[in-house]
């Protein structure tokens, strides 16, 4: 070690001084957090006691479900697949849908009377829930999973179109330019300076979308719009709950595997 | 022939801040002509200009390319895209799309000449699919061509986006500090692939250069500008030290790969900035 450097030729540096502004601001937040949480405590009806004075009841109830009945196995692995099948035409759809409208939401691509409308639009898709649009489709187009499909295309459409939009405006602007400067027409900008930088980010909202979508799918059967949620509706409000178990059981694994699979296809193109 | 014919050019990025000043300046059929400058100068914001890419200001600014107006105060013409298949510009930063082939950057020279749907679809003919080929394997790097352009080295990835102006049949080459971030030996190659080209097929080319030496060594006229303003336009062979200094500043010496001895001391007589604007010939 250098001798020229030792402890006593170095004054200690003063502490910096405490921030007010910045403790005061914490503490602020934090009291904000918790008033909040004391504000929404009676709306939502919080009665951890119940837990605890029902639990007798809950044993009960979660003895019915032991053990589970696997007697009609073969249908809730078809009604699975349907669940699926909904899943695979609602993601299809909407990804289709979601290329032209994520880039008619890009500010760095469109003027903002074309973004700003589409987001809007994209936003009323988004705000409403997977299950509304089946209840108003099921009334459109009659029970049975079509009405689970125009659901989650819907839906679907308004998140992957802001996701896209999202990795559109974070592109790298000077390949762009590169191809502008060739000549090329205002598409093909998009389609061969935009797109390729894109891509792997786009495969990747997809396919994650798709796994939600199967999640999604398998409650969209409640109300009437097909598949194995269909089925777990009948036997929850017959009381069948060792086939309800197994019906679980079966959503359970068929959601873990697609995830696994899913997850290493996105590990694959990013 | 006119290649470039520029007159009154002015841009202002912010009210205060004119990064192009009355730029009048015309560059003929053949040329390869230099254009120097310390950074903020104005050499980008005028390339970028001549291509159509920023618009000047709105005071009566007009740039013809090839005869073509491609703007006209402050308006990019309509013309413009079509007169643009004919520039090939050059960027530092290659401009390549990353995750595509070489050979599919290459092509792209030729999105403004063949039929919109054609070229959106990435379908083209047999004979320009060779003909980017042989574009390649002019610059050197037709080994390369199946390969992701993100994978060369970035003189291999200038040589490509050379060959995408070889392919487009560019007739002028807007070349924007096409060597500023490569080291001295791709300099040289691309330096040498640009001269070829403005030799062998008579492609008018200007260079923006951040090295006086190689503005010396391939161009025999040179543009100099300062604060947006062309302040020097003739023959390279007439740019005096004394003047590289005026015009870079202190750090003058930096700019010159051979040596600054030559630099420190001036050899003709101060020349002043009005006096070495040189009139057009």
């Amino acid at each position: 070690m250098n001798s020229s450097i030792s402890s006593t030729s170095l004054a200690a540096p003063d502490l910096p001084p405490r921030d007010l502004k910045r403790s005061m601001g914490s503490m602020l937040l934090w009291a904000f957090i918790f008033g909040l949480l004391a504000w929404s405590w009676e709306g939502a009806d919080m009665r951890p006691m119940a837990l605890i004075e029902n639990s007798g009841n809950m044993v009960d109830f979660a003895d019915g479900f032991f053990p589970p009945d696997f007697l009609m196995w073969k249908t809730y692995v078809s009604e699975m697949w349907i669940t699926i099948q909904i899943a695979i035409w609602g993601t299809a759809l909407a990804i289709v849908c979601s290329i032209p409208f994520g880039i008619l939401c890009s500010e760095n691509i469109v003027p903002f009377w074309v973004y700003q409308p589409v987001r809007r639009l994209m936003d009323s898709f988004r705000a409403i829930n997977e299950m509304v649009f089946a209840m108003l489709f099921v009334v459109a187009v009659g029970l049975g999973p079509f009405a689970g499909v125009l659901a989650l295309w819907i839906h679907t459409t308004g998140v992957l179109a802001k996701l896209f939009s999202e990795a559109v405006e974070a592109i790298d602007p000077e390949p762009v330019e590169g191809i502008r400067a060739t000549g090329a027409n205002g598409l093909q900008e998009v389609i061969f300076g935009v797109i390729p930088q894109v891509l792997p980010l786009w495969i990747s909202y997809s396919l994650y979308r798709f796994e939600s979508n199967v999640r999604s799918a398998t409650v969209l059967g409640i109300v009437g719009a097909g598949g194995i949620g269909m089925v777990l509706w009948e036997y929850i409000r017959a009381f069948y709950y060792a086939e309800t178990a197994a019906v679980m059981i079966i959503i359970i694994i068929s959601v873990s595997l697609l995830d696994i699979i899913s997850q290493r296809l996105r590990k694959l193109v990013t | 022939m006119l290649v470039v014919d520029i007159s009154g050019l002015n841009k202002s990025f912010s009210r205060d801040k004119r990064a192009l000043n009355n730029v009048r300046l015309q560059v003929r059929e053949g040329e390869m002509v230099a254009l120097i400058g310390a950074s903020g100068s104005g050499k980008s914001t005028l390339i970028r200009h001549i291509a159509g890419l920023l618009r000047g200001d709105r005071d009566g600014g007009k740039i013809a390319v090839f005869g073509e107006t491609i703007q006209e105060n402050g308006k990019i013409s309509r013309g413009a895209r079509k007169v643009r298949a004919d520039i090939g510009v050059i960027f530092q930063q290659f401009n390549l799309v990353s995750r595509l082939t070489v050979l599919t950057n290459v092509l792209m020279g030729m999105l403004g000449r063949v039929p919109a749907w054609r070229g959106s679809l990435c379908m083209f003919t047999k004979s320009e699919r060779m003909r980017a080929m042989s574009a390649l394997a002019r610059v050197g790097i037709d080994g390369h061509a199946t390969k992701k352009a993100r994978h060369l080295s970035g003189g291999q990835q200038q040589r490509a986006a050379i060959a995408r102006t070889i392919t487009q049949g560019a007739r002028l080459i807007l070349a924007d500090e096409p060597i500023a971030s490569l080291d001295p030996a791709s300099s040289r190659k691309v330096m040498n692939t640009l001269d070829r080209v403005n030799r062998e097929d008579n492609v008018t080319v200007i260079v923006s250069l951040h090295q006086v030496d190689y503005a010396k060594d391939y161009c025999k006229r040179t543009i100099a500008m300062r604060d947006g303003e062309v302040v020097f336009d003739g023959p390279s062979s007439q740019l005096t030290p004394a003047f590289l200094q005026e015009l870079y500043g202190e750090y003058s010496s930096e700019l010159f790969a051979d040596g600054s001895d030559d630099t420190a001391k001036p050899v003709a007589e101060p020349v002043a900035k009005k006096d070495l604007a040189v009139a057009t010939s």
